[in-house]
């Protein structure tokens, strides 16, 4: 007698392909399954902008955006990202480029003394402000609190943020004008 | 703080991820939002030698407002909750618990069926499904079976869940529309998991007494814990400080003894699940009070 392999199953591997997007550019790698997302960007990708600080989703330094949402990548498998969008810190501006509006806001409000929250704050907060636009100081305090910062006091980032809404809420006015100037 | 080693696989329909489990049983773990797995695995509490990955599983993501209660898919997730509009009108208490969920970064990952399955005793949602005698929908190769919450939670991250079972489905029953609700949780950071929280649901007669009433807790036991010695209590009462006081002093007799960690002890987690009963039997009979 031989026996019929059921072959429909999907197998499971150790090692899986991954295709992504990461601030614009393609990839394709083969990884370990059990890499993290956070891992992934930072070992293979060298985009050592995303910072990991608890491995566990307390501290909030591993933010990037994944298909423009929010999320912890140290709390996520990178071949979960198969096929998705991702921006990282990276992605606000490249070293040749101007600061971006919320980097700018940051810099001039002396928002971060050591920096090691600050990428995963810059995320978070681009999300807070996409939602709301123009936060009140409560929706600020609550946008961050998924981010820990142990210098700052947390003071100068509330007024980070603040500006950095208005540079945000400038520069659609500026593009909407010279739409219409068009 | 690296998850060990396990074999991975995202099938793209659920009889797939039913046939893995077949395979793989009690070795295999179901992967959804991941927001308690992964850091389960991070901290290698758990060492799953496969990891079945539903997020592909399209079907599984819907939430769908029926007769009787609201329905929501294995893979919708806690921040999809929050945002839809037929949630926010018609079932404004599930909103109110899921906002205590860690933080958006994590809601927009994390599952409101994975919170479930999780069981964690200090979560909101599995006391919220207790609160309002929910149901939980469960799909094997062999078939589905239905089951309800008191049923479900047995003792700490342990269900009655089978190895070869996936979730497919909560349901949250509607409240009825004279209802006064409330969830309140105390934690020591925002985000974090509670060291004692409530959820009360109280309906009114049209005389201004309390026709029925359902409250149950989280963060004081090895399950979410309901009070029903309490419901019996309030009805037929305005809910005034007497009362109040008499559901306090008998929410402190449900916490678990041996509740004592580096967070609370025993006794103060007694003291915030009484004065959680007050403040959330207070705010849910003045929601029903303003409405009428």
């Amino acid at each position: 007698m031989v026996t019929i392999k059921q072959t429909s199953m999907p197998a499971l591997h150790d090692m899986c392909s991954l295709s992504l997007t990461v601030n614009g550019q393609h990839y394709e790698r083969r990884v370990p399954a059990r890499l993290l997302l956070s891992d992934f960007l930072r070992h293979e990708l060298h985009l050592t902008g995303t910072h990991v600080g608890c491995e566990h989703g307390v501290c909030g330094c591993c933010t990037i955006l994944l298909n423009g949402e929010a999320v912890r990548s140290c709390l996520m498998l990178a071949v979960q990202a198969d096929g998705m969008d991702l921006t990282t810190i990276e992605g606000f501006a490249s070293s040749q480029e101007p600061l971006h509006p919320i980097q700018q806001a940051f810099q001039e409000k002396h928002a971060l003394q050591c920096g090691f929250c600050t990428p995963g704050i810059i995320v978070s907060v681009h999300a807070l402000l996409r939602e709301h636009p123009m936060p009140t100081e409560e929706e600020i305090r609550h946008g961050l609190s998924g981010n820990l910062c142990r210098c700052t006091g947390y003071q100068n980032i509330v007024a980070a943020v603040k500006c950095a809404a208005v540079y945000l809420a400038d520069q659609e006015t500026t593009h909407s004008r010279n739409e219409n100037n068009k | 703080m690296k998850p060990p080693q396990f074999q991975y696989c995202a099938p793209g329909v659920l009889d797939e991820a039913l046939g893995l489990l077949d395979q793989c049983g009690t070795d295999a773990k179901i992967l959804a939002g991941g927001q308690s797995l992964i850091p389960l695995l991070n901290v290698r509490l758990v060492a799953p030698l496969y990891l079945v990955d539903i997020n592909r599983v399209a079907a599984l993501d819907y939430i769908d407002a029926r007769e009787n209660h609201l329905a929501v898919g294995a893979i919708v997730r806690q921040r999809s909750v929050e945002q839809s509009p037929v949630v926010r009108q018609r079932h404004p208490l599930l909103i109110e618990a899921i906002t205590y969920i860690g933080h958006m970064q994590i809601r927009n990952r994390g599952t409101l069926a994975g919170s479930i399955v999780h069981a964690d005793p200090a979560a909101e949602l599995p006391a919220l499904l207790c609160c309002l005698d929910g149901e939980i929908v469960a799909r094997s190769s062999t078939g589905e079976r239905i089951i309800k919450a008191e049923q479900f939670f047995t003792d700490y991250l342990t269900t009655t869940l089978d190895a070869r079972e996936i979730v497919t489905e909560i349901r949250l029953p509607w409240l009825p529309p004279q209802a006064g609700w409330a969830c309140i949780e105390f934690t020591r950071r925002a985000g974090d998991y509670a060291l004692a929280g409530a959820i009360a649901v109280v309906v009114p007669t049209p005389a201004g007494t309390c026709q029925s009433a359902r409250i149950s807790y989280f963060g004081i036991a090895a399950t979410p814990v309901r009070g029903y010695e309490i419901e019996q209590m309030l009805i037929g009462t305005t809910l005034d400080d007497a009362i109040l006081q008499a559901a306090a002093h008998a929410a402190e007799s449900l916490v678990q003894d041996d509740l004592s960690d580096i967070h609370a002890t025993s006794t103060y987690r007694r003291a915030l699940t009484a004065e959680a009963t007050r403040r959330v039997l207070r705010t849910a009979w003045q929601r029903c009070q303003n409405r009428s």
